[in-house]
């Protein structure tokens, strides 16, 4: 872990904050993608 | 094999099948090596300290929030011109991606500006107009879910995007325009003699390709989404006229 100083807080916390908008939009892509998908799989497969 | 052989939705999604994987890949690595090298193996700057280490995900998320509603502003034209129901779709996929990326450059900002300028916010030139894209992005979003149908949605989203163009310009340029206001010029520019030293430069572009390469990923996945769910709708009409 590199010495940040008196920043420290600030600096952790931008990149805390940051990745984890990263990792929610990812996540809630692939959650919303897959139900989707099942979804649609689940009509054709009603519809023959 | 023309570009709008893309447009059409079973080729889109026959394409991006074996081209995600890549790309998810290509993004975690570039992002991982980028923000590593950036947050442990670079030293701390003269003047600012350890906040430099705020740059490598402030300056390639700025970036990608205004170039994610100019790739909106490109889809949304050519639906308007051409009618091709991918881009729409993509227009409204890229959204959600642009607002997180925007969300993160207006927090990183506000945390990096308070020990830097001595106050999270300022209502300079080129912070102002960020916070209207913001705005504007939550209002297109808003927009895609508040009509019903779809080819009407795209039509209202599309000119909303057109009108937010102008502050999506406006955020990368105001510095330009105004010449006042706490925010510097570009960080970034081809000309040497403007740069950053290199030792920040090198990790800013790796972070730079990881967030663009991010940003593909996300954008086709979600218009991938899109397309099904469009579909699904399509199928729920029919099912419901039978």
């Amino acid at each position: 872990m590199p010495d940040l100083g008196a920043y420290a807080v600030e600096v952790l916390s931008a990149y805390a904050v940051s990745l984890s908008l990263i990792v929610g939009i990812v996540l809630l892509t692939a959650l919303r993608g897959r139900r989707v998908k099942r979804q649609l799989e689940e009509m054709e497969r009603r519809r023959g | 094999m023309s570009l709008w052989t893309y447009a059409n939705p079973a080729k889109f999604m026959a394409f991006t099948r074996p081209v995600l994987p890549v790309l998810w890949g290509l993004a975690a690595a570039a992002l991982g090596v980028g923000l590593i090298w950036g947050f442990f193996f670079t030293p701390d700057d003269f003047r600012q300290g350890s906040t430099v280490k705020i740059f490598y995900i402030h300056v390639p998320s700025a970036m990608m929030a205004i170039n994610a509603w100019a790739m909106m502003l490109v889809a949304s034209l050519i639906w308007l011109i051409r009618r091709h129901h991918v881009s729409a779709l993509a227009a409204r996929a890229a959204a959600p991606v642009g607002v997180t990326f925007t969300l993160i450059a207006l927090f990183t900002g506000a945390i990096w500006g308070q020990p830097m300028w001595g106050t999270w916010w300022e209502w300079d030139p080129r912070l102002t107009s960020f916070l209207i894209l913001f705005l504007f992005y939550l209002g297109y979003i808003a927009l895609w879910q508040a009509v019903d149908d779809p080819d009407t949605a795209a039509d209202l989203t599309s000119v909303l995007c057109l009108v937010g163009s102008v502050f999506a310009i406006l955020s990368r340029y105001a510095v330009n325009f105004w010449n006042q206001g706490l925010h510097q010029g570009a960080s970034l520019s081809l000309d040497a003699e403007e740069n950053v030293a290199d030792v920040f430069w090198y990790p800013t572009l790796v972070t730079i390709a990881g967030f663009v390469l991010l940003f593909v990923a996300l954008v086709i996945a979600r218009t991938r989404t899109e397309i099904r769910a469009r579909r699904i709708h399509a199928l729920r009409l029919r099912e419901r006229l039978a």
